[in-house]
């Protein structure tokens, strides 16, 4: 923290120059801006005021240039703008500011918009409102020091958190460039949930080979260290200087000497059902790679379904690796990394389609979900492709395919998932290719906004299906007729013509919602980040910022931030990667002095503090006995100074002196809009004040 | 459609009086809405204004809550015995052997049977019928 | 011995005179007492609330007041009829959740000297009660004669499981709550999809074709899984399957011949009760015949045995996919039914 050194100046140096903006018609339509500026010049100029002028647009240029010009021409040391709120011009006016050869952090923003004019109606109580609010600013801007920004190191190493195509795309920007990357995932292989799906829309490339050649390049990035099947357990520090905790979870292979040669596979007598890869729909070994291009080829033993960490028999994979690649004893180890910057790109999970009980999945085998329908027509699939009943065996003559599956349901999920209705397309297009099954299309409405997606709608509407818009009611097996025996029958209401209809059709598949991670609440805790209630992650703002968090350092790309298609988070994750590379090659970030410090004197080392940070900001050192704050991870919240018993921390930028002093100046001020006193200095005369109240 | 400016025709249709209250619209409605409630919302005013297209729904109910005001408790066959008469009369002696069966079986009983505090649910239900008209 | 204040309905005297008498009959073996509520009201069922809003929810009130004023410590108000039981839960949610109603309503109550603060008495079903208080081991464990052999259709009906006011189910759809308990009976169980479709309520006295149409889908699947019997736990969806099956196979020229019982019937035959005694043979399409056949034929079994889970499935096909697996509890809110 370095403040620079100096003292309040006295009284007779304050000039400060006053700016009541009118903000078009927002503020000026229910204060009198005019009359503020006017009442500011006459009855401030004890407090200092020099100057107090109104204007239309103060964050215009021409009204930045008021400041800047002013500070020239009238020797100005402080400033105060009373507009709207410092959340969206603080930075404007203390550039300004310092354009005019200032120190920013003498200028004050207060906010007489959404503070006064947006919450009124009484025009006249509102300009006396609006006369306290700057009256409290300037008592509060002559306690303002000049302060200058904590510069932090970055470095140029990054932590890239999932290997879908949002990482991979991340992780190729950064490496290109040349720094380094540590790519954490936690399953055995990167490709996320890409790497199951059989084409992508609206071009039906095939999904794994578009997506294989970036796992490779990831892979052998000289620049890249893949940690797979590894899972991050801590983040410390702070922007440019994280230190991260990563649990490698033993694999019981030694990467080292396994060459990918799959035998172990081939012999492991276990078979278990592929929960994640195959979405329940296939088998695996014990020991598995979770496909065939899987990057990297080294397989993992899962433990729990080992038969011989079960019963200490077996050890077939053992017998039969080449290289003694197989290794029992292996532990998980801890990885330490030191990075500048992380982008978080975890993805999603899929609705539970199974909460929908009325659409029959899991009690209905013919019921499939969209990921299983994937890997049905995948090739590399658990039926090589052909497009089946649960039967293994029998091709659908009839298939439905149902939107909205748990999206935009106030019983579900109440937002739309974005992908589903050109996947809906897609699947149609797909069964078209593998079955002459008839197809029925069911939704609510075709949202097919991106580029190539309506001409893609429009192609498969020429390839023929049924769409009919209606949200089936539900899917039961009970047949009221004989042409339903032995069918799926779905429900529905075909809005277009007004009528009720039942579809038998031999296979359903539902278009199933995408919904956060199930634990992404707490990997928002421990990345520092915030998520939404449903779990999303939450970005710096929606439309100006959508990769950047509120936490400096920590960048989101991809399906963590919200459903999106693959487009979508290649770009995100380019674009964490281009803001992340920015920070590297400034080498040095300037963070807000807005801090908050520890007085050692008055310390008396009582811990209350420390677990209040949010921040995890605040360590205590044994050997003194008192508190410290590191002034990096600080972000100013104000919690600890709150909290202090002994009052031994001040904040800089928001010290109690001046906090204090703001409030002095909005009791200044009247009902009637006449000054009760003038302010003294040193401030805080609790009687002075509650005569000023009682006049 | 009421706000599509068609309140007469929903007055007039038969829709809310075949509904039977079992609910599946309520707990799969994706916005939440509560149609069961709005079909009772149709139907409580569709009485009121007489908009009913047919009244052997409208009025199967006004005799079941009337006799029930009345006694405290439905009685099932005063009520049958009034509806098939009214609305069904060709179809009264095909109900016999139903009848009979009940009766054997001692499921139906012929008096209705009358609660102690009648006075007071009267005295209830009439405050109940100023309020609501004053709605 | 778990004391519960108690609403019984028009129609336990009437129509679903079965259930109160097998009702009675258990409720020694499951450890409940039930205290009618003193000079109880008719509720109106799915008839007052579409004519009018207050006095039908005035009409239910009464009641609750009534109960209200008989807890002696917050004991809760059971009703065995689902739409009773709908109906006082719903008067007092409504009343709960809208300020003006319950205004009203409790106005109209103070012109017969009473008042009713919503959320004072629980409302509770009666399944629910026997499955989270009682639970399913003491129910097995007072089970003296298993219904082995005898193959039902668990009919729960729509109010029971919608709109649940309540939150007694976690499945509108689906619940299993009927179906484990009819097994803990000892009785084999088919998985019956229509368990929560609509009987058709008052439809067979307004629009015939439609309300024996309901019926009819009802019985014939219930036929088509081989079930002998259905086993229900409301009166109405009872008087309708059973009184209106011969006027059904009339108009559709089948030949159905669905005995349906109450729960409570099975439960009390299950400890050792006289049919007769439960009411069983009171019904218009007669059970007595199919319950002494279904129970001569299956041989005694250790009571260990009762509530066995059932014979595991035929191996599938090794070429068949695999299915997901469907989560522990359903039916019930899953906390309650870990015993």
């Amino acid at each position: 923290m370095t403040a620079e050194h100096s003292h309040l100046p006295a009284e007779n140096e304050i000039r400060i120059g006053v700016y009541v903006c009118h903000c078009g018609s927002n503020i000026a339509g229910v204060v009198d801006v005019a009359e503020v500026a006017r009442w500011a010049a006459e009855n401030l100029k004890d407090q200092g005021v020099v100057v107090a002028r109104d204007y239309k647009f103060m964050c215009s240029s021409p009204g930045q240039e008021l400041v800047t010009d002013d500070i020239k021409n009238f020797g100005l040391n402080r400033i105060v703008v009373a507009a709207c709120s410092p959340h969206l011009h603080e930075n404007t006016f203390r550039t300004a500011t310092a354009r005019g050869g200032l120190n920013p952090y003498l200028c004050e923003l207060v906010s007489i918009r959404e503070q006064d004019s947006w919450v009124h109606t009484d025009k006249a109580a509102a300009t006396v409102k609006a006369k306290a609010i700057l009256a409290g600013g300037v008592e509060r801007v002559r306690r303002n020091e000049p302060l200058s920004p904590v510069r932090v190191d970055i470095n140029p190493a990054t932590l890239v958190v999932g290997g879908g195509i949002a990482g991979i795309s991340a992780t190729l920007e950064l490496a290109d460039a040349g720094f380094k990357v540590y790519l954490v995932e936690k399953d055995p292989s990167i490709g996320g949930h890409m790497a199951q799906f059989d084409k992508t829309f609206p071009t039906l490339d095939c999904s794994a080979c578009i997506l294989t050649p970036k796992m490779v390049a990831a892979g052998t990035h000289p620049n890249v260290e893949l940690l797979t099947w590894s899972e991050v357990e801590k983040v410390e520090g702070y922007v440019g200087n994280f230190t991260v905790t990563v649990r490698k979870k033993a694999r019981y292979v030694n990467e080292d000497l396994c060459n990918g040669c799959g035998v172990c596979q081939e012999k492991c007598p276990k078979k278990v059902i592929d929960e994640v890869f195959e979405a329940g729909l296939g088998y695996r070994k014990a020991i598995y790679t979770p496909f065939d291009q899987a990057v990297p080829r080294t397989p993992v033993i899962d433990r729990p379904n080992c038969t011989y960490f079960e019963k200490g028999t077996c050890k077939a994979c053992e017998k039969f690796c080449e290289t003694n690649a197989i290794d029992f004893n292996q532990e998980d180890s801890i990885v330490t990394l030191e990075v500048g910057n992380i982008i978080m790109a975890t993805g999603y999970d899929l609705f539970d389609a199974r909460k929908m009980t009325q659409y029959g999945y899991g009690r209905l085998p013919n019921v499939f979900t969209s990921l299983e329908f994937e890997r049905l027509s995948n090739s590399a699939g658990p039926t090589n492709g052909h497009v089946v009943l649960r039967d293994g065996v029998t091709e659908p003559k009839s298939v439905a395919i149902v939107h909205c599956v748990g999206s935009r349901d106030k019983n579900h999920n109440n937002y739309c998932s974005a992908i589903c209705c050109m996947q809906s397309l897609k699947f149609a297009h797909l069964i078209k290719e593998h079955t002459e099954a008839t197809i029925y299309d069911f939704y609510i409405d075709m949202r097919t906004a991106g580029k190539g997606y309506d001409e893609f709608y429009q192609r498969i509407l020429e390839e023929g299906g049924i769409f009919v818009r209606g949200k089936p009611a539900e899917i039961t097996d009970v047949a009221r007729t004989p042409e339903e025996e032995g069918k799926l029958i779905l429900s529905v209401e075909d809005t277009l013509i007004g009528q009720q209809r039942r579809f038998p059709v031999d296979m359903v598949i539902l278009s199933s919602g995408l919904e956060p991670r199930a634990d992404a609440k707490e990997l928002a805790v421990r990345f520092g980040i915030s998520c939404s209630f449903d779990g999303w992650a939450i970005e710096k703002h929606p439309k100006l910022d959508p990769v950047a968090t509120m936490t400096e350092g920590v960048f989101v790309a991809g399906c963590v931030s919200g459903p999106k298609d693959i487009p979508a988070s290649v770009a995100q994750g380019a674009a964490a990667a281009a803001r992340v590379l920015g920070r590297i090659q400034q080498k040095v970030m300037s963070l807000e002095p807005i801090k908050a410090t520890v007085h050692a004197e008055h310390c008396s080392g009582c811990r209350i503090c420390n677990t209040m940070c949010p921040y995890n900001a605040i360590s205590f050192d044994d050997a003194l006995g008192v508190s410290s704050i590191n002034a990096a991870m600080c972000q100013g919240c104000g919690t600890c100074v709150a909290a202090c018993p002994a009052g031994a921390i001040s904040g800089t930028g928001f010290s109690d002196e001046q906090v204090l002093a703001q409030i002095e100046g909005l009791l200044m001020v009247g009902a009637d809009g006449a000054p009760l006193r003038r302010s003294a200095f040193p401030v805080a005369h609790h009687e002075a004040v509650e005569e000023a109240v009682r006049a | 459609m009421i706000r599509a400016g068609k309140r007469a025709e929903v007055l007039r249709s038969n829709t809310p009086w075949m509904c039977l209250s079992c609910y599946h619209c309520v707990v799969r409605c994706p916005q939440e809405i509560e149609i069961t409630d709005v079909m009772y919302a149709i139907k409580t005013i569709a009485e009121k204004e007489h908009t009913y297209p047919s009244n052997v729904g409208p009025d199967f109910t006004g005799v079941f809550i009337g006799q029930a005001r009345r006694f405290g408790r439905s009685w099932e066959i005063g009520l049958t015995a009034r509806h098939y008469l009214r609305h069904f009369p060709l179809r009264l002696p095909g109900m016999a052997p139903m009848a009979f069966g009940l009766f054997r079986h001692g499921r139906i009983g012929i008096l209705p049977h009358r609660i102690e505090q009648r006075k007071q649910l009267q005295a209830i239900l009439k405050r109940a019928d100023e309020l609501e008209r004053a709605q | 011995m778990s004391g519960y204040l108690y609403y019984p309905g028009c129609s336990m005297e009437g129509s679903g005179r079965s259930y109160r008498e097998s009702l009675e009959g258990v409720l020694e073996p499951l450890g409940i007492t039930l205290e009618e509520i003193n000079d109880w009201n008719c509720c109106g069922a799915t008839e007052y609330v579409s004519l009018s809003t207050t006095p039908a929810y005035a009409m239910i009130a009464r009641n609750l007041a009534i109960a209200a004023g008989e807890q002696k410590d917050g004991e809760s108000l059971v009703a065995a009829c689902s739409a009773c039981y709908l109906n006082l839960a719903k008067a007092d949610h409504y009343m709960g959740k809208q300020p003006a109603l319950n205004a009203r309503v409790n106005d109209a109550l103070g012109a017969g000297g009473l008042h009713y603060d919503p959320g004072t008495v629980r409302v509770r079903h009666l399944l629910e009660v026997i499955l989270t208080d009682v639970g399913l081991d003491a129910v097995k464990a007072a089970v003296k004669r298993p219904l082995t052999g005898l193959k039902v259709a668990p009919y729960l009906g729509c109010m029971v499981p919608r709109p649940d006011v309540t939150g007694m189910t976690s499945d509108h759809d689906q619940p299993k709550s009927l179906d484990m308990l009819l097994r803990a009976l000892g009785a084999e169980v088919v998985d019956y999809p229509l368990r929560t479709e609509c009987c058709g309520g008052h439809m067979t006295q307004i629009a015939p074709r439609v309300g024996l149409e309901l019926i009819r889908r009802l019985v014939s699947e219930a036929e088509r899984l081989e079930a002998v019997m259905m086993v229900t736990v409301c009166p109405m969806c009872q008087i309708n399957i059973d009184a209106y099956q011969g006027e059904m196979n009339a108009m559709f020229h089948t030949k159905h011949k669905m005995p349906i019982v109450f729960f409570t019937q099975l439960m009390g035959v299950a400890f050792g009760l006289e049919p007769k005694k439960m009411g069983v043979g009171r019904e218009y399409t007669n059970a007595s015949k199919t319950l002494a056949k279904a129970l001569k034929a299956a041989p005694e079994l250790a009571l260990a045995a009762a509530g066995a889970p059932p014979a595991p499935r035929p191996r599938p096909d090794k070429r068949a996919l695999p299915m997901p697996t469907m989560p522990q509890t359903p039916g019930m809110a899953d906390s309650e039914v870990q015993e």
